[in-house]
């Protein structure tokens, strides 16, 4: 069986989510990046799309002739790097 | 796009979706699905993902009885895993008034077949051992609970719905609904005119701006509610959905295939359409889970989102025909049970419009009921 590079080459290092899985979901007509991400889980680990995002941009944009420019982000949100739970209580143990 | 349609179904979430292939499977033709998004972009791919037969009243109980049977075969009636797993919902009771109020719910429950039960702290700690036990003197445990990938159960249904000839359109806004004599002539787009005699409303959040247009009045708001999500963790530790009133509804489990903990609590905001994230909840949230699970506290937070509960003045969904339109249904208003309850209320829709009647306990969610003050009591409901 030949074996397609593309599935050796790691977008989305948070939920191992290859090159094939992305160029697979835009051939069959997905191009929208917020059902990428809902199919993939591309940009939902720790990382928050931080790392992959700009790759997906990248791929959709060579796939579908759009302009970079033209591929709108998903929303970024708070927090912008994971914090834990006990930092954003402030160590604190009685009611905010 | 095509101009006309037997059936125009307004939402693409689970519930018009659940419609739309249940109406097919009863042989239905020529049906139409609008989404003015994404599939699922409205209410679906925000909830909590939690699929529970716990609640306070038969009509509720049946329905979700009868959804935990069809999601239990989803996968082999649609053909995608969509990660359906039956680890139970857990609730932490406080207080003798609550034990009172669970073991009425529980018994109701169990005359209508949910095995669920009354546990003692004890064995509500062998479900979950990092539980913070303080305070907690029983719990309400139903193993046949459980949840499901929200994402995985859309893309299932709407490929369903396709194979059976169901045409689903994205990125598609129903714009206005033209009546002729009472009849429904057509539904105007963004896109163009759809000839058709018969809607079904499934816009949930949205199903209110369109009943305007047509002079249709029944009270369904969308407030803002939140949910977080933490990077994975070991999997196996928070099996079942944790439930606890005494934290203002807090709910928590760990999701089936990623490992990391999704949850919420009852801070709402609106009526709005604004759904940003905001730091209230993260903090808000954080504080409630650490309460429950106070090892939760090493545990990294990687994001908040927003979504809508579409609201009505009980808690339960608008399910129905609409009397003063010829062949205008609506299933909306489902206050955060729409994912749950969505396999049910596909079968309950499609039995109404096709034969005119069903078994499933459809007056319970009568629209009109708003209208003759006849409340139901409140669902029970989290988050």
């Amino acid at each position: 069986m030949s074996e397609d590079p593309r599935e050796k080459i790691i977008i989305c290092r948070c939920n191992d989510v290859t090159q094939k899985d992305i160029e697979d979901l835009i051939d069959q007509g997905i191009t929208d990046i917020e059902e990428i991400k809902r199919l993939t889980r591309i940009g939902m680990g720790p990382c928050q799309g931080r790392t992959c995002l700009p790759l997906v941009v990248g791929i959709i944009a060579r796939k579908t002739g759009k302009k970079i420019e033209e591929i709108q982000l998903p929303a970024t949100r708070v927090p912008i790097r994971p914090v834990s739970m006990g930092v954003l209580t402030g160590g604190d143990d009685d009611e905010e | 796009m095509r101009n006309e349609a037997k059936t125009v179904i307004i939402g693409g979430g689970i519930v018009g979706l659940s419609i739309a292939y249940n109406l097919a499977k009863l042989g239905e033709e020529d049906i139409i699905v609008l989404e003015k998004n994404y599939l699922g972009s409205g209410s679906t791919f925000r909830c909590g993902t939690g699929i529970r037969q716990q609640f306070g009243d038969e009509a509720n109980i049946r329905m979700m009885k009868r959804s935990v049977e069809i999601w239990k075969n989803l996968e082999e009636e649609l053909g995608v895993d969509v990660n359906f797993r039956q680890t139970g919902y857990l609730f932490l009771l406080y207080n003798e008034k609550e034990v009172k109020d669970f073991k009425k719910n529980v018994e109701l429950q169990n005359k209508f077949g949910v095995p669920s039960r009354i546990i003692t702290p004890e064995e509500a700690r062998e479900i979950v051992p990092s539980l913070n036990m303080e305070g907690v003197i029983a719990a309400a445990w139903n193993h046949t609970d459980g949840k499901a990938n929200p994402f995985k159960a859309v893309f299932a249904y709407a490929n369903a719905a396709k194979k059976l000839g169901v045409k689903i359109y994205e990125y598609t806004m129903a714009k206005d609904i033209k009546l002729e004599n009472g009849s429904i002539k057509e539904v105007v787009t963004d896109r163009g005119v759809i000839k058709t005699r018969r809607v079904i409303n499934a816009a949930n959040g949205w199903a209110k701006l369109l009943n305007e247009k047509i002079g249709v009045n029944i009270p369904i708001e969308p407030y803002k509610h939140q949910g977080i999500k933490t990077e994975p963790i070991k999997q196996g530790q928070i099996e079942p959905m944790v439930v606890s009133f005494k934290h203002d509804g807090v709910y928590m489990t760990q999701e089936a295939d990623q490992g990391g903990v999704i949850g919420g609590y009852a801070l709402k905001y609106g009526p709005t359409f604004d759904i940003t994230p905001t730091y209230e909840f993260l903090r808000g949230v954080s504080y409630r889970f650490s309460q429950i699970i106070p090892a939760l506290k090493y545990v990294n937070v990687i994001r908040i989102w927003g979504g809508y509960y579409a609201e009505t003045p009980d808690g339960n969904a608008a399910i129905g025909k609409i009397k003063e339109i010829d062949d205008y249904y609506i299933a909306a208003g489902f206050s955060g049970h729409g994912f749950m309850l969505s396999p049910a209320v596909g079968e309950m829709m499609a039995e109404l419009v096709v034969n005119g009647k069903t078994d499933k306990p459809i007056w319970f969610y009568d629209p009109y009921r708003f209208a003759r003050g006849e409340l139901r009591g409140k669902a029970i409901q989290m988050g």
